[in-house]
């Protein structure tokens, strides 16, 4: 969105990237010089460790963009926005640091707000930074601008107008700390052109929070043996783990605890990986596609240790139904999370690593739950995440994501875009470490997979593969992307599960619209293989069985970016299936359940 | 036709018990609508642009009822106090505060009780031209103030509780009321108790003694 043509644009610092990793040590010697705004602004990121920005240029953000010229900090220009602050989010995700975007003012701003609401319902860790009119033209109704502060109130944790270049760079320090700090979230700093190239010395130090924001470590001692003496004399005990879980790096004290007492595990979708799903003791995730016993099991239980999670409505269905047998005990670190949706019986306020432990060592003894826990494993025999291929018939999405599964490490990244291919990629893939899936849940943002495969990839170094599944109609919202991918020679795999339809709204017409299909169908798709050979991606094509494992496979060996596009079934469908505001035990198994 | 295996919905296991909409756990047969109750509630917040903005958005974003909405500089320049009025439910009232606690530049808040000291300001304009002496002595009923009175108009101000304004409009209302306005509740603790703690700020610091004798 450049609107400063007559200005010269700083040169993109890809040059600078990836030889050695020692380039990205910061050294005292390499941080910025702090002579500006701007300059104050790049010093706060660099304090605050930050290797990586993405963005777009544009004119009231260039003072800032020029500060970025001589700071160590690699910036990966993005072709719109929206992957900016996707992939930032996604390296959030990945890395458990907040990741940074930038772009200017009006349109560049409102670009970002997609992707600011979607960290803000999945808590992520997200740094936006938007350039603004100068201060004497705000008010104005000046060229590109917009009330950014205004717009995005609701959807950050916080969110500054910097109003002096003394102040900016403390700002900056403050919305990097807040989107870290407590529960995780985006924050956002909206930068005037006059406050980022106005003059000044004063430094800010490392990521600070306010003096009054003191989230809680601990939950309180008395509260917590209460609901552990609770949980140990449970019959058919529970645990739902929460993205918190993940969040608060609480993992494996989660694991510690639930087999020590030999408890099952369901979790919510952001939490997908935070225990792993091939242990005796997973019950993979619960909720409107979640597993069949996952479903059981939450509606059946007697005592529910839910970590981490704000009971979506995904996960509850109708709240009415939701586990109506079981005592809540609900930790999580954001007190208006507790009662919210669910009233909690045993309410804790902590951070979920510290209740982790502070719950294990309050334990008197394990729930003593054997018949439940056979009653689990009949469960989890009685209804199987399962499909059937016809050997001569139409591609099932479910079998190709199970052979890039086992074509690929353990420690595969996957990122998603939202949609039916969504659910089938976290439904047949199983994931054993945290952090490995990527993926848009609250906001359900259609679009979200290829920029977040992105800022996973560059999150990732070198260490993990990267693969995205991608649906035909959430693909073609953020293609332009691939551009950038190419750019910068990122090794990921892309499958575009390719049913020519906006596949989740067409099951829910199929179901509950009597099969009206009003502007669901897109058979005018492009051919994806072709798209990605015209940005200088690779490009294949699957539309048989037979070609599925060998295709595959030479994607995830070609390094660099590539697009599988995959013709499946088009009338295949999402199972198990609550209906919106349904009875999670009621879950269907297929259209004639609904 | 696409779909899993696995027993139907109606041979499955099945829960005894219900939630009502607010998440409680209750008897099927015994399910009531919450009542609502009005209660005020007292915000300390950093004295900064748009911390207004966040708290009303709040209130429209989370559907939260709101009867009034005061806000004010206090006796320490840094903070502004909020007052509320709200009409809701025992779990929404709980919300309300804690939401409200969650707002990054909120310093605290506090349910007062009811028992605290709240007062509103109504100033009303009746044509009250022709008939001076009863408008006066409606006015002193309510121990209000004459503002202005011309040949076809009397401006009044009266201030008290709620109640007490509401009465007083409607003693007003055989003159023909022009206009009104209100200023909305303010309210302060009752006795030595505090209406909302600042922690952080100077003015706690100075009188942390005396919270030791709180609640």
């Amino acid at each position: 969105m450049s609107g400063d043509g007559a200005t010269p644009v700083s040169p993109n610092t890809e040059t600078d990237r990836g030889d050695d990793a020692q380039e990205h040590e910061h050294e005292e010697a390499d941080r910025t010089e702090v002579q500006t705004g701007a300059t104050a602004v790049i010093r706060a990121l660099e304090n605050a460790g930050v290797r990586y920005a993405f963005g777009v240029q544009g004119g009231a953000i260039m003072p800032v963009y020029d500060a970025l010229y001589d700071s160590a900090i690699d910036h990966i220009t993005m072709a719109h926005e929206q992957g900016a602050v996707h992939a930032a989010t996604a390296y959030g995700t990945v890395t458990g640091d907040p990741g940074v975007c930038m772009a200017t003012s009006g349109p560049g701003a409102t670009n970002l707000v997609t992707g600011i609401a979607d960290a803000n319902m999945d808590s992520e860790p997200l740094l936006a930074l938007t350039g603004q009119v100068p201060t004497d033209f705000v008010g104005n109704d000046a060229f590109q601008e917009t009330d950014t502060v205004g717009v995005t109130r609701p959807i950050t944790k916080a969110n500054y107008f910097a109003s002096s270049p003394d102040s900016v760079g403390f700002d900056v320090s403050e919305a990097f700390g807040l989107a870290k700090m407590g529960r995780q979230g985006p924050t956002l700093v909206d930068l005037p052109k006059d406050v980022s190239q106005g003059e000044t010395d004063s430094e800010p130090g490392g990521p600070t929070t306010p003096t009054t924001y003191n989230p809680a470590e601990e939950a309180d001692q008395a509260a917590v043996e209460r609901a552990a003496e609770r949980f140990a004399q449970a019959e058919r005990p529970v645990i739902l783990a929460g993205g918190g879980v993940m969040k608060a790096e609480a993992c494996e004290q989660l694991y510690e605890f639930a087999t020590e007492f030999e408890v099952p595990v369901v979790t919510t979708m952001p939490a997908i990986g935070a225990f792993p799903e091939d242990h005796e003791l997973s019950l993979e995730w619960a909720g409107m596609h979640g597993t069949g016993y996952a479903n059981m099991a939450i509606t059946m239980t007697d005592c529910m240790l839910a970590v981490g999670t704000r009971f979506d409505d995904r996960l509850t269905g109708g709240i009415d139904t939701f586990a109506p047998d079981a005592d809540i005990i609900h930790a999580d670190i954001d007190p208006a999370e507790i009662s919210k949706n669910v009233h909690a019986d045993y309410p804790l306020v902590g951070d979920a690593k510290a209740v982790f432990e502070q719950f294990h060592a309050a334990m008197p003894q394990a729930p003593a739950a054997d018949e439940w826990l056979e009653q689990v494993a009949q469960w989890k025999a009685e209804y199987p995440m399962d499909y059937e291929m016809d050997e001569d018939g139409p591609i099932k999405p479910q079998f190709v994501v199970e052979v890039v599964d086992a074509a690929t490490a353990d420690d595969t990244i996957v990122t998603t875009g939202v949609g039916q291919h969504q659910m089938w990629a976290s439904q047949y893939w199983t994931y054993t470490q945290p952090r490995t899936w990527v993926s848009s849940h609250g906001l359900g943002t259609m679009g979200y997979g290829l920029p977040a495969a992105i800022g996973a990839r560059i999150a990732a170094e070198d260490d993990q593969q990267v693969v995205c599944f991608d649906g035909d109609g959430s693909f073609l919202m953020t293609c332009q992307e691939l551009s950038v991918a190419v750019r910068e020679d990122l090794d990921i795999t892309v499958f575009v599960l390719n049913n020519a339809a906006i596949g989740m709204v067409r099951q829910w017409q199929d179901a509950f619209y009597e099969q009206r299909r009003m502007a669901s169908e897109y058979p005018w798709m492009p051919a994806f293989d072709k798209l990605a050979e015209a940005f200088g991606a690779r490009g294949f094509r699957i539309e048989e069985q037979d070609e599925v494992e060998e295709t595959v496979q030479a994607a995830l060996d070609y390094e660099g970016p590539s697009i599988v596009d995959v013709f499946i079934d088009p009338e295949e469908n999402v199972y198990p299936m609550v209906p919106s505001g349904g009875d999670n035990g009621l879950f269907a198994l297929s259209e004639e359940q609904l | 036709m696409t779909g899993l295996q696995g027993p139907d919905p109606s041979e499955r296991a099945r829960p005894e018990g219900k939630r009502n909409e607010q998440g409680f756990r209750i008897d099927p047969e015994a399910a009531a609508e919450p009542e609502t109750r009005r209660t005020v509630i007292s915000a300390l917040v950093e004295n900064e642009p748009g911390v207004l903005a966040k708290v009303s958005g709040l209130f429209s974003r989370r559907q939260f009822n709101i009867e009034s909405l005061t806000v004010g500089p206090t006796e320490d320049e840094e903070l502004s106090r909020i007052t509320l009025v709200v009409e809701e439910s025992d779990p929404g009232i709980e919300q309300v505060e804690k939401q409200l606690a969650k707002v990054i530049p909120v310093i605290s808040v506090r349910e007062l009780d009811s028992d605290a000291l709240q007062r509103e300001l109504v100033i009303l304009k009746v044509n009250g031209g022709s008939q001076p002496d009863k408008v006066q002595a409606v006015t002193e009923m309510y121990t209000g103030t004459t503002l202005d009175a011309g040949p076809r108009t009397v401006t009044v101000q009266i201030t008290g509780d709620e109640q007490k304004i509401n009465d007083a409009i409607d003693a007003f209302r055989q003159f023909g009321i022009r206009e009104i306005a209100r200023t909305g509740q303010a309210a302060l603790a009752r006795g030595e108790r505090w209406t909302a703690r600042t922690e952080g700020s100077q003015a706690t610091e100075e009188a942390k003694g005396a919270y030791a004798d709180d609640d």
